[in-house]
């Protein structure tokens, strides 16, 4: 509950802070829309914004999903297969390497304009950070919970499958977790990347949209609206990852059990 | 000697038999050419100085590391694997598993049925009864020892390897722990490293103590009464005494 007022004061304070910047620069609202401006144009568009919000909402779970999918399947694939170590894990490096957003027209160019390109975007942002803290968190499972387990299947080359199911998944999850986590941040900025490079739906597009036509404070509620949403699916992945490993050690204070 | 004993084991006791034992780790030659044979059923207690290589013989008889040369095998000639149970000073339980899983653990690995019952049963055993759902973390350091042995005795397995299992626990519950250890492992070969005199005393029915590099065994004597033993009785001082000196004496030759 706390929490929830702490998050409100924070919010409310960065308004006040937003309309006393606005007042003391004295910009012309076509530069800098108020928060009452803001807001309004918000509640008038509703429909308008809420639209795009979908379209942009369903390209990040559409990355996160594939990203998440990949990533994972790349790591213990990684974990489990030698030749697999060798081949993929440069790759895997490499592909943090490029940077994301140069190859954002090559999508649109190959996906096209709708929401696959977006997705693309999404799904290769997240797709590192999971990818790699998942196996980070495969190759360092405890060596002597690997022993043990080994005494009991009857020997290091015995069932490696059951192993990696009982003992190096969960206990890779904390590290999975903090992927995730990573992922839940990145996967808007992918999508609306996306949506810049060449849409005709969706958060970043309505913003483009309004900034062409000087309608800032149209531009400015879409991107209220865009944080909103990252902050919300943020908060959304980081519980439903607490209450998913309850076992993981938690030094911050915790929500409700 | 070899007989069965009640606290059931349904392996059948067996002995070890470490031949021409040569193991290098690094470029240290922790045994060369080291033979022993570990008795069917009963508790032997493996002291020596720090790094002289009890856990790495501990290991290499559970089939983690093979040996350079030489071999490690049951009285049958065959070798260990899946003969073994392993408990270490450290609980190693799964943090995501409750009391109950962790010690059927080795039904899932093996993608057997897992015995509620039987896990319930040692649970209760062991002391633990009512404690079954509990997370580790839930548990106190002696009670998750508790776990441990509990889990060890689910493998029911013929050899029971032990590499300072209550060394983490405060004096009482180690004492409490050797006697119920002692009980439940009836009849099976364990092997226990230990670095508590007294714990080998009380515990084994021979003490084999480890010096030199690269390692010999030299053996021990233990009290006349069949363990566990209470450190005050009969020969008791008198036997620790012995072993005191002895382990002065190979400490000194240590590297
Ligand atoms: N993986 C390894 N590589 C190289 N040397 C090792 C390795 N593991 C252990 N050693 C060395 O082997 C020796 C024996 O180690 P071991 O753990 O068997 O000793 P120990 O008798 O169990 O000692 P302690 O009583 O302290 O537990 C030590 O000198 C250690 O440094
Ligand atoms: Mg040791």
């Amino acid at each position: 509950m706390s929490r929830v007022f702490r998050g409100a004061v924070t919010v409310a304070g960065l308004i006040v802070l937003w309309q006393v910047i606005v007042l003391v620069s004295g910009a012309p609202p076509y530069l800098l829309p108020g928060p009452i401006e803001t807001f309004t144009a918000l509640v008038t568009r509703s429909g308008l914004i809420a639209g795009h919000a979908l379209v942009t909402l369903s390209e990040i779970l559409g990355g996160l999903v594939l990203g998440t999918l990949l990533g994972a399947g790349s790591a213990v694939v990684i974990a489990m297969f030698r030749p697999a170590r060798r081949w993929l894990l440069p790759i895997l490096v490499t592909s943090q390497a490029i940077p994301v957003f140069a190859i954002a027209p090559l999508l649109v160019l190959w996906l096209g304009y709708g929401m696959a390109s977006k997705i693309g975007m999404a799904t290769l942002i997240i797709y590192f950070p999971v990818a790699s803290s998942f196996l980070d968190g495969l190759r360092r499972t405890e060596t002597r919970w690997i022993d043990l387990a080994h005494t009991m299947t009857g020997g290091p080359r015995a069932r490696p499958f059951a192993v990696l199911r009982h003992v190096r998944l969960p206990a890779a999850l904390p590290a999975f977790a903090s992927g995730l986590r990573v992922a839940a941040a990145v996967a808007p900025i992918g999508a609306v990347v996306g949506e810049w490079v060449g849409s005709g739906a969706g958060l970043g597009y309505l913003m483009l949209r309004a900034n062409a036509r000087v309608q800032t404070d149209l531009m400015f509620a879409a991107l209220l609206a865009l944080a909103a949403l990252a902050v919300a699916l943020y908060f959304l992945v980081d519980f439903a990852l607490r209450k998913a490993i309850p076992w993981q050690p938690d030094t911050l204070p915790d929500l409700d059990p | 000697m070899t007989e069965p004993e009640p606290g059931g084991n349904a392996g059948g006791a067996t002995t070890v038999v470490v031949e021409k034992l040569s193991l290098t780790l690094g470029d240290l030659p922790l045994f060369d050419g080291l033979s022993t044979v570990f008795p069917a059923g009963q508790t032997t207690c493996l002291l020596g100085p720090s790094g002289v290589g009890k856990s790495t013989l501990l290991r290499a008889m559970a089939g983690l590391i093979a040996p350079t040369n030489g071999r490690i095998v049951g009285g049958d000639g065959r070798g260990l694997a899946g003969r073994v149970a392993y408990m270490d000073q450290s609980d190693l339980l799964l943090p995501w598993l409750s009391a109950r899983d962790n010690v059927g653990l080795g039904a899932r690995l093996r993608g057997e049925p897992t015995d509620a019952t039987a896990a319930h049963r040692l649970l209760a055993l062991v002391g633990l009864r009512g404690h079954e759902t509990k997370r580790p973390a839930a548990l106190s350091g002696g009670m998750r020892q508790r776990v441990a042995l509990a889990r060890t005795l689910m493998e029911d397995r013929a050899v029971v390897l032990m590499d300072e299992p209550f060394s983490a626990v405060d004096a009482l519950t180690r004492f409490r722990l050797q006697d119920l250890a002692s009980t439940v492992l009836r009849g099976r070969t364990v092997v226990l490293v230990t670095h508590d005199p007294q714990e080998a005393l009380r515990l084994g029915h021979q003490l084999f103590v480890l010096s030199g590099s690269p390692a010999q065994i030299e053996k021990s004597g233990v009290p006349d009464l069949p363990p566990p033993r209470q450190p005050t009785f009969g020969d008791f001082p008198a036997r620790y005494q012995d072993l005191m000196d002895q382990l002065a004496v190979g400490d000194a030759g240590a590297p």
